[in-house]
This record gives structure tokens, C-alpha cells and sequence, in this order.
């Protein structure tokens, strides 16, 4: 019965040859390797983003003043929101995860050089559309996050030179983060992008099938474009096997294995906010990016200041440049990575370098922490034994902010040295200089102490040294305290 | 495709044919009709960038709301709203009013990447929650990566009110008059 029907159908359409002469393209007998699943696995997860994403649509209401309103809904009152949430939110996680480990290995193995450099410029639009879609969709995330991100954008955007306000203008879809901006990352992240994204998948795959899948790469085989596609074709009519099922099976237990992670992460670990309600009024909030982002946010943080304009605005464009340029590059020779020593220390140093922004963003230590100065205790050891006056320095540590930034017995911010052997490390009246008038990324605090109150800061912090280590003294002036 | 296009297109073109003609006229009406269907999607799209006249005055309160040499937080509705801006269109600003008429507005988003500074009145300074930016209580910048002290909203005392000129998000590019 079903066979008639496909019969019948294939009658009409005519395509059942070309598809079995797909499924059944020779590829090399080694490249059916389990390194070579990522691509399928990532093309599975979306096309399971793009089935969560239309549940969601059907509940989700994109407008600034409903949005927030309407993931509550989704998490708590729609049966079974809370894990559609959950699986398109975790998806785009492993999504991420899964393109950079697919540019990882598709990297190491050269399967960019010739005849495979438009496969890989199409693979770089693609991972250009997912952060793409990560990033409209951790705004569609209507929260506190989502409008301080939106800020952070304009403000990127806004150090344009001479169009900046315009350009602000369009991202925003007017003059402030409000209703028209969601309705603008809405419209990107459901027909855009994905309409972007879909015609090349359908680019890259073809460019997979009409070109062969790469070979694995061995040490000493080298890419001439004069003999490279009559070798490849060599290799793939003596020494290969049909794609299915040879390759095919692999790719099918790893996108089962996947999908299966990937439910029950969603699972254990339901879905990714929203935090707080996206009012500009409130703001008492900590404004963080998503983790593919945060890298960003922090080096933004680190850069020296007066490259920040020019990095910000050319950083992105010369890697993106850089990314597409790699097979124009290095379109032939070697494609082991045995043989390609720089690739891998490039490869694992960017990958490094993103990993260890993403750590330290997550701990922010060039944040003030806002509440510590009256959430944090003094450790007590600091206070037992002091003279009122160390004790009034102790108090003025905490109601003028200075645990902000500057940590106690290992807890308060990170911005400034620690106070713990203050004492050690600066005289009575270096310490004096430094409060009232600040340097080295210290504001000046002149203008808030009386000079009674830095007398009282300075003698507690006379007392931050360790036990065994005097406190550090003037050779010119050494016995004589600070005095006005 | 184009190759597939030329052995077609080429014989069709060399000869002054009606078939020709015909190609070409089609070339030409479709080349009209794509930017008259462009220049307007564009002009739509566009049109935030097109409209300048965003800012207008709107009070902030009594005057005597403000004590003096405090520094107080103020939510105004934008100027321009859309019924289905929601709070976003509630706009937080910090008024500095230093003594009697002298009074200074600060826009609430960081001169660095635009996050939400908060005031701490024991210190006298702005504190931003994103990459440690500090400005003094007269705006001035202290410290961390901001490149200019916060931005200032023009403002005015009218009719027993304190009125400021709002209505777009500051940025570096347009900060506020």
C-alpha cells in the first residue's frame, strides 16, 4: 500500500532518483568518522528550534507592554510552557555549542581548503545567523536583561562616527528602547533571520553533496587544486561507501543522543528566565548578556578605554572579514592538523580567550558590588580590640561605599585592591592622598570626608596588616601621624 | 545560473528581434518596478532615522519636590509613545538640585555602555552595575572606562516646575542637548 503510493507519487514528482542518488553518494571510508556528526547534530537541533519556536509564537505576544506578561504566562499557566520554554531556550545553548564544536573540527581537519571554500563562507553565514538569532532572541526575552542589552547595543551602536544617532534610531525603531524595538527584533528573529538561515543550510548542504564530504586528513596528503578533485574522486570510487548507511548511521545515534541530552536538560533545568520586568524605572539590577555574549560584555570592561570606539566598531568586522578569508588564505597544502601547528594554537588560544572572558564575566570583578556596603558584615576579627576611632573608620569603611569596591576578609567588590594589608602597602599620608584624591581608577573622595572622618579611616586601616608585618612607615617622617 | 542564462540570452540579444525587444522591456519594467516597490519598504524601515524632532519640554514636578543638595531619582512617560509601549516608555533620570534655581538632570544611562547608574548619596557618586564606571555627584566622570562625565538634559523653571527637554536615548552620537 505504501509502496503504491510512493510509486504513484514518485510517478508525478519524479524526485526518488535523485534522493536515493543522494542518500547513496560514495564518500570516503574514513570520513565516516564520529567526527564527522557535528553538522548533522546541528542541523537537527535547529530545525527542533524551529518547532518549539512556532509553539511558542502561538502563546508568546510580542509587544513591549504584554511580552514579559506572556513568558510568565508561558512558564506557569500554559500547560507544559514552562518545557517548550525550556527546550527552545536550551536548544539555542546546544545550538551554539554545536556550530563552534562543527567550526572546530571542520577547522582542524582543513575541510575548508579547496574545492570546499564556499562551503565554509556559507558555514560562516550560518554561524552569523545563530549568534544572530541567539541575540534577538535573548531580547524577545523581554526582561530587565533584554532592555539593558538593548542599551548596550545602542550605546555600541551610538559611537558610530557621524551617523551614530541615526543608526541608534534604526536598531531601536525609534528614539528610545520601547514597543517598536521588540516588534524590530521580533520581525528578525521569526522571519529574517530564519529565512536567511534556511537558504543557506539548503547552499551548504548542496555544496556537502555536490562536493563530497572531505576526506580525513592525513599528514603528508597534500591539496594542489591541479590533482585534488581527480584524487578525491579516486579515492571515493576505490575506497568508499554509500553515505547511507554508512555515514548516515553515525549521524542518526548522535542526533538521537543529542536530542535526548538536550530533553532532559530541559528537563532538569527548565527554562531561562525572564528576571525582572523590563521597566527602565527599576533600577536596581545587574544588567548580564546571555554566556555567548558575555565574553563580549567583559572585554568591554578590560579594554584600555581610549581603544574601546575603535575596537567596538572594527573588532567585529576584521574577525568576521578574517573568518570568511581562512580558505582564500590557506586554500591548499596541508589539511592535517599534525602539520598545522599555528592552527591549533590560534584555534585553541581563541577558544581560550573566550572561555576565560565568559569566566570572568561571570563574576564581573570590575563591577562595584552595589549592596555590599551595607550587606556585608565587617569580619570581626578587623573590629575585637580597636580604639573608637579605628571603630569609626571601620563604620565609614561601609556607610561611604568603600566595600563597593574593595573586598574585607575576601568578601565586598573586586574593583580595588582588597583592604586586608592596606597598611603594608601604603604610609598614613600616601593613604591620605589616595582617599581624597583618588588616581589609579580611584575616585576623589575630598569633597565627602570631613577631615575628622579621614582621620578615622586612616586610623582603621592602620590596623589592616597581618600580624607578623608592620604597618609601612615614611623614612622621612616616620613616627608622626597624619594631622590638619 | 548565469551560465546557464548567456547560449540563451546572447543569440536572443545579438539579433534586432522582437523576442529581443520584448527581453529587453521586460528587463527594463521589472528594474522600475523593483525600485518602485524599494523605495518605500526602505522609507519604511528607515523613517526613525528620517524624524528629528523627538525631544520636547515635559515637567519633572514641583520644584520644591527636589530638597536642596540631594540628588533624587525621577520617572517621566516619554514624550512619544506607542498605547503598546507598556513601562518602557517610563524613563528614570537623576535631579541634581545643587542650591535654590541651579538644578542639574542627569540621563540615567552610563557615557560607557549605557547601563543604569545608581546614586549613593553617602559618597556622592554614580555607580554603574556593567563595567564599574563612577561619575562624581556633579556628573563629572571618577573613574573606570566611561569616555565623558553622565549626560545632561537641558532644563528650566516654569511655572513653579522643573522642566527638562526628553524624549531619545542618549548615546555618544547624539547625546542629549
Amino acid at each position: 500500500m505504501l509502496v503504491e503510493a510512493g510509486a504513484w507519487l514518485d510517478h508525478r514528482l519524479g524526485v526518488g532518483a535523485s534522493i536515493r542518488e543522494a542518500a547513496r553518494h560514495p564518500v570516503p571510508r574514513s570520513s565516516a568518522s564520529w567526527w564527522y556528526v557535528f553538522g548533522s547534530c546541528t542541523f537537527a537541533v535547529m530545525v527542533l528550534q524551529f518547532i518549539t519556536g512556532m509553539c511558542l509564537a502561538t502563546v508568546y505576544a510580542p509587544t513591549a507592554d504584554r511580552a514579559w506578561q506572556s513568558l510568565l504566562y508561558l512558564n506557569y499557566n500554559q500547560p507544559l510552557g514552562w518545557f517548550i520554554r525550556a527546550l527552545h531556550g536550551w536548544g539555542s545553548n546546544f545550538m551554539i555549542a554545536l556550530v563552534c564544536i562543527h567550526l572546530a573540527q571542520v577547522f582542524l581537519f582543513g575541510a575548508y581548503k579547496y574545492p570546499r571554500e564556499l562551503t565554509w563562507t556559507a558555514g560562516v553565514v550560518l554561524l552569523l545567523c545563530t549568534l544572530g538569532m541567539a541575540f534577538t532572541g535573548q531580547v524577545l526575552r523581554f526582561d530587565q536583561d533584554a532592555y539593558w542589552g538593548l542599551g548596550i547595543a545602542a550605546a555600541i551602536a551610538g559611537r558610530t562616527p557621524l551617523i551614530g544617532g541615526r543608526v541608534v534610531k534604526i536598531i531601536l525603531g525609534g528614539p528610545i528602547i520601547a514597543g517598536d524595538t521588540l516588534s524590530r527584533f521580533f520581525t528578525l528573529h521569526v522571519f529574517v533571520i530564519p529565512a536567511v538561515l534556511i537558504a543557506f543550510v539548503v547552499l551548504h548542504l548542496f555544496l556537502v553533496l555536490k562536493l563530497g564530504i572531505n576526506e580525513w586528513p592525513m599528514p603528508g596528503r597534500i591539496v594542489r587544486r591541479e590533482t585534488y578533485l581527480a584524487e578525491y574522486h579516486k579515492m571515493v570510487t576505490e575506497d568508499g561507501e554509500p553515505f547511507f548507511p554508512y555515514a548516515a548511521q553515525k549521524d542518526l545515534v548522535a542526533i538521537g543522543l543529542v536530542i535526548a541530552a538536550l530533553v532532559v536538560t530541559a528537563a532538569i533545568m527548565g527554562p531561562i528566565g525572564p528576571n525582572g520586568e523590563p521597566d527602565p524605572a527599576i533600577i536596581q539590577t545587574v544588567p548580564r548578556p546571555d554566556f555567548f555574549f558575555l565574553w563580549l560584555f567583559s572585554a568591554f570592561a578590560l579594554l584600555p578605554p581610549w581603544t574601546e570606539t575603535f575596537l567596538m566598531l572594527t573588532g567585529p568586522v576584521v574577525a568576521i572579514a578574517l573568518l570568511f578569508a581562512i580558505p582564500f588564505i590557506s586554500g591548499t597544502g596541508e589539511k592535517s592538523f599534525r602539520r598545522r601547528p599555528m592552527s591549533v594554537v590560534l584555534l585553541v588560544m581563541t577558544f581560550m580567550t573566550i572561555g576565560i572572558l565568559i569566566y570572568l564575566g561571570t563574576y564581573s570583578p570590575w563591577s562595584p558590588h552595589m549592596e555590599a556596603w551595607s550587606g556585608t558584615p565587617t569580619p570581626v576579627d578587623y573590629v575585637r580590640g580597636r580604639t573608637p576611632l579605628e571603630l569609626q573608620g571601620a563604620i565609614l569603611i561601609q556607610a561611604k561605599q568603600c566595600r563597593n569596591c574593595h573586598s574585607l576578609g575576601g568578601r565586598g567588590g573586586m574593583r580595588g585592591p582588597a583592604l586586608d594589608d592596606t597598611a603594608t602597602r601604603l604610609t598614613p599620608n600616601q593613604i591620605v592622598r589616595q582617599i581624597l584624591e583618588g588616581g589609579g581608577n580611584m575616585p576623589a573622595y575630598g569633597k565627602n570626608l570631613s577631615p575628622a572622618e579621614v582621620n578615622a579611616l586612616v586610623a582603621f586601616l592602620e590596623t589592616m596588616h597581618p600580624g607578623d608585618e608592620p604597618p609601612a612607615r615614611s623614612s622621612i617622617n616616620p613616627a608622626v601621624a597624619p594631622s590638619y | 545560473m548565469n551560465e546557464a542564462a548567456k547560449p540563451l540570452s546572447r543569440p536572443a540579444l545579438a539579433q534586432p528581434s522582437r523576442r529581443a525587444f520584448l527581453l529587453r522591456l521586460g528587463l527594463l519594467f521589472n528594474a522600475i518596478a523593483a525600485i518602485l516597490f524599494a523605495i518605500p519598504v526602505l522609507g519604511y524601515l528607515m523613517s526613525p532615522m528620517r524624524r528629528y524632532a523627538w525631544v520636547s519640554w515635559i515637567s519633572l514636578g514641583k520644584i520644591e519636590d527636589f530638597p536642596e543638595h540631594q540628588t533624587r531619582l525621577a520617572i517621566y512617560r516619554n514624550p512619544y509613545t506607542k498605547p503598546w509601549d507598556g513601562k518602557t516608555a517610563n524613563i528614570p533620570c537623576w535631579v541634581r538640585r545643587e542650591s535654590g534655581a541651579i538644578f542639574r538632570v542627569f540621563a540615567i544611562n552610563c557615557t560607557h555602555l549605557g547601563c543604569p547608574v545608581r546614586w549613593f548619596q553617602e559618597s556622592g557618586l554614580f555607580m554603574c552595575p556593567c563595567h564599574g564606571g563612577v561619575f562624581y555627584s556633579d556628573g563629572a566622570r571618577a573613574s573606570g572606562p566611561p569616555p565623558r562625565g553622565l549626560y545632561q538634559y537641558s532644563h528650566k523653571l516654569e511655572n513653579g516646575q522643573l522642566w527638562i527637554k526628553a524624549g531619545q536615548l542618549p548615546t555618544l552620537g547624539e547625546p542629549l542637548a
